[in-house]
């Protein structure tokens, strides 16, 4: 297991996924987005998946449960920097991240933040 | 008939095997000439059948191997285990089968991903899936 750091900027917590997560690595970083997101009060969740040559079913599901918890948590979370081929397949696979945010760039991201708007206002 | 060589097998056999099985499949995939968009959906269809070997199959291999018929130049792999098998194949290909349970086995959407899909299960005896992804002609 390769642990994902997770880095606190602000009320925002940003993790980078590796460019190929193994199973074990991405239920550990849910259950520490969780925990980090209650101990400091981050109101905003970056996932930055832009190293990522693969998300699955199983990634997508994580991707999305990390969503909903965050959200019982008070926080948004947005994915940030799908690959085009990733999205592709995505797609083809019937999984599409619903009711999670996403956007290109981390600095998107933020702008859509501070604006309150852009992107799916839904969340889970 | 399609003719295959450079056979080359892999165990899978816990969560790190299924990362090892999608880095040699990119490789080959690159190696072979397929475009990001093709070796992104090989990939993606290697990591869910390795980790259904590993998790609902009890282990097994995982053989690669190049093949070839009069036209065209493609990818094989295998996915074998001798794990419990599966009561009804035609169900768990049904789309909508595998979210309902959250983390299930995604046969339905991995076989939209590749060429070629081939399921073979006995219950008791285990499972194989084979796959086959062929390079475009250009």
């Amino acid at each position: 297991m390769t642990a994902v750091p997770v880095v606190r900027i602000r009320n925002a917590l940003v993790a980078a996924m590796q460019e190929d997560i193994d199973d074990r690595s991405a239920l550990d970083l849910a259950d520490r987005l969780a925990t980090e997101v209650a101990a400091h009060g981050a109101g905003l969740v970056l996932l930055d998946v832009s190293a990522a040559q693969v998300v699955d079913s199983f990634i997508s599901r994580v991707i999305v449960d990390i969503a909903q918890v965050c959200r019982l948590l008070g926080a948004q979370v947005t994915v940030v920097g799908i690959r085009p081929a990733v999205a592709i397949t995505l797609v083809e696979l019937g999984l599409t991240l619903e009711g999670v945010r996403t956007a290109l760039t981390i600095d998107d991201a933020m702008d859509a933040a501070e604006e309150g708007l852009g992107g799916d206002v839904r969340l889970g | 008939m399609a003719t295959s060589d450079s056979v080359e097998t892999l165990p899978l056999n816990g969560s790190d095997d299924v990362v090892r099985a999608r880095h040699r499949v990119r490789a080959l995939a690159t190696e072979l000439g397929f475009d990001l968009v093709a070796q992104t959906r090989i990939v993606t269809a290697t990591s869910e059948l390795a980790r259904n070997t590993h998790l609902h199959g009890g282990g097994g291999e995982l053989t690669l191997s190049e093949v070839r018929d009069n036209r065209r130049r493609g990818l094989r792999l295998v996915f074998a285990d001798d794990g419990p098998g599966i009561p009804d194949v035609q169900t768990a290909l049904s789309d909508g089968w595998s979210s309902r349970g959250g983390l299930g086995l995604g046969l339905g959407g991995t076989r939209r991903l590749v060429d070629e899909f081939t399921i073979e299960s006995v219950p008791g005896e285990g499972t194989r899936v084979e796959i086959v992804q062929w390079l475009k002609q250009r």
